[in-house]
């Protein structure tokens, strides 16, 4: 693994760690200075994760408030305010 | 998250131009969405219709990148084999402190479609990609049902 990390050169992974830590929240928030690539890495796990959850939380509740939801009304509403801008 | 338009508000990444995506998944989400919301019964369970949402997510994630992206392709793969689409959930706890970025990769692997097979450098391009989706996907759920409480709490009146 190591051999062929040095044909890709070290730059573009330092690069692409770099737009990794960029997209982090903590990083938007704190205007963090470069992390190692571990931290970034470890970090983007956490974030990835915690987004898979809210993923999973909010289809819970959409199937709740659909629930109880009449569809044909709603519909043309949904879209509306989706679009409004 | 504070509301903004779904399809104008993207003051994080403004060098991404995602607004053809975006609109796809909306559209493709939002379809998905009343297309389970009429065949939903009164017997349907809330965590079969809880599922039935969770799988139209990533996939209009997934459309919206189409066969551009490694992890798009490995997701609509995923998807159309019906399989149970499932994503390691619980935290690395490990004995001793992470110092290779090598080992943290092996996690991301897990946590990104299609990374398995990727390398080092292809993983953490897709993993960019990725996240980016995955960020407008729930900003965009998180819209769907801001609008859909509105409405129930201030019912048009016919």
């Amino acid at each position: 693994m190591s051999s062929r990390r040095s044909r890709i050169s070290e730059e573009e992974i330092t690069e692409l760690i770099s737009k990794l830590q960029s997209l982090l929240p903590e990083t938007r928030r704190r205007g963090a200075s470069r992390a190692s690539a571990a931290k970034v890495l470890k970090e983007t796990c956490n974030y990835i994760k915690s987004l898979h959850r809210e993923v999973d939380d909010l289809s819970g509740r959409l199937s709740e408030l659909m629930a109880t939801m009449d569809v044909d009304s709603a519909q043309a509403e949904i879209v509306r305010s989706l679009f409004r801008s | 998250m504070e509301s903004k338009s779904f399809t104008t508000g993207n003051r994080d990444n403004p060098n991404t131009d995602l607004h053809g995506s975006k609109n796809m998944m909306a559209s493709h989400f939002l379809r998905a969405l009343f297309r389970i919301q009429q065949t939903s019964t009164s017997s349907s369970s809330f965590a079969g219709r809880s599922r039935r949402i969770r799988r139209a997510a990533y996939a209009s994630m997934a459309y919206s990148a189409g066969a551009r992206r490694a992890w798009s392709r490995a997701l609509l793969r995923k998807l159309r084999s019906r399989a149970r689409l499932r994503f390691p959930r619980r935290l690395s706890r490990t004995a001793r402190p992470q110092r290779r970025d090598m080992d943290q990769a092996q996690v991301l692997r897990k946590l990104v479609p299609g990374g398995p097979s990727m390398d080092y450098c292809k993983l953490l391009e897709e993993t960019a990609d990725y996240i980016r989706c995955l960020t407008t996907q729930v900003r965009l759920m998180q819209t769907v049902m801001d609008s859909i409480s509105s409405y129930a709490h201030h019912p048009m009146i016919p």
